[in-house]
């Protein structure tokens, strides 16, 4: 079954020169490519949270940090986060294994715990505005929504993304092809996770000490 | 015909490893700790048993601590020789990130720091 991979294994630690081994196979290519990727995804982010941290003072008025946010919201949506990586994980473990139902589980898992972290981002984001501290407010509402309705949007095209990897795993099966994206699809989703980290430490815990 | 041999790939890809009973230990090691620091944090956070002005530095100490528990435990970073590439331009893009972040905040602080108080600048509008 793995014969392509270990020939090719096979022939690169057979004291070869390193310059005539050729190619990577594609799924090292893919994987790295999108490990670029997501590193310039990340340089993006930077420039949201320097402004962040630069406009988090500048209130005119309205209301501060420390007035807006839930420390218990926060964590119930850190945990959601946490726990959706980890079965993300488990989703590559089960995708290693070519084993479908534990494939499709973990995905369902993983989405599960994502829609909520978002449900709850939405409300957080909605009681805001009904508050009259929407996006309009001040500068540390501006910048504030864009960082955090960033991170969420990446949240949401994410779940979109698993969604789609898990119907063409349902129409394709395991092809190399498919393994390479949902690979891909794990990274990111791991990726989303370490921005979060930054998100609530900076932006929430922040807040509070 | 299918031989099995100790395979050392050119490049390994980020998030791939060697076995899969090593990533299961690896994923569920990775979750306790990153369970372990975000409790820190959060407790850190408005905790009075640290002096006060010190907290930030803690909550950053640990939201380092945990950005490098994701990268080892979830995505497989690691400085092995299999892996520079990964670890290469992983150190461009935290310098890259740095340099946004921190060059920003100090050039906005210094620009302030510059800066009239508004009721004089507004003063010197008037004057002209």
């Amino acid at each position: 079954m793995n014969t392509i991979v270990d020939v090719e294994s096979a022939e690169m630690s057979a004291g070869v020169p390193l310059s005539e081994w050729g190619p990577a196979p594609a799924r090292v290519v893919s994987a790295f490519g999108f490990w670029l990727f997501l590193l310039s995804d990340i340089i993006v982010f930077s420039a949201l949270f320097a402004a962040y941290a630069v406009l988090s003072g500048q209130t005119n008025g309205g209301p501060s940090a420390i007035e807006l946010f839930d420390k218990r919201h926060v964590l119930y949506e850190t945990s959601c986060l946490l726990a959706s990586s980890f079965t993300c994980g488990m989703m590559m473990i089960a995708t290693d294994r070519r084993e479908v139902a534990l494939t499709y589980f973990s995905a369902l898992v993983t989405a599960a715990l994502g829609i909520a972290f978002l449900r709850m981002e939405f409300s957080e984001f909605a009681q805001m505005v009904h508050q009259g501290a929407g996006p309009t407010r001040s500068a540390f509402l501006s910048s504030f929504f864009t960082l955090v309705g960033m991170h969420g949007a990446h949240v949401t095209v994410g779940i979109a993304w698993l969604i789609v990897m898990m119907a063409q795993v349902g129409t394709l099966g395991f092809r190399p092809m498919v393994v390479r994206r949902i690979v891909s699809f794990s990274l990111f989703w791991h990726a989303l996770d370490i921005v979060w980290i930054g998100v609530f430490t900076v932006v929430y815990l922040g807040a509070f000490s | 015909m299918n031989v099995r041999v100790e395979v050392t790939d050119a490049d390994r890809a980020p998030g791939s490893h060697r076995s899969g009973r090593d990533r299961l230990r690896s994923y569920t090691l990775g979750l306790g700790l990153a369970i372990l620091l975000t409790a820190a944090s959060f407790a850190a956070s408005s905790s009075s048993s640290v002096w006060g002005p010190s907290i930030p530095v803690l909550l950053a100490v640990l939201a380092i601590a945990q950005m490098g528990v994701h990268l080892v435990f979830f995505l497989h970073i690691s400085t092995a020789p299999d892996s520079t590439n990964n670890i290469l331009s992983l150190a461009f893009g935290v310098f890259v990130v740095g340099l946004v972040i921190f060059g920003s905040m100090i050039i906005i602080s210094n620009l302030n720091h510059n800066m009239l108080p508004m009721d004089q600048l507004i003063d010197m509008h008037r004057q002209r």
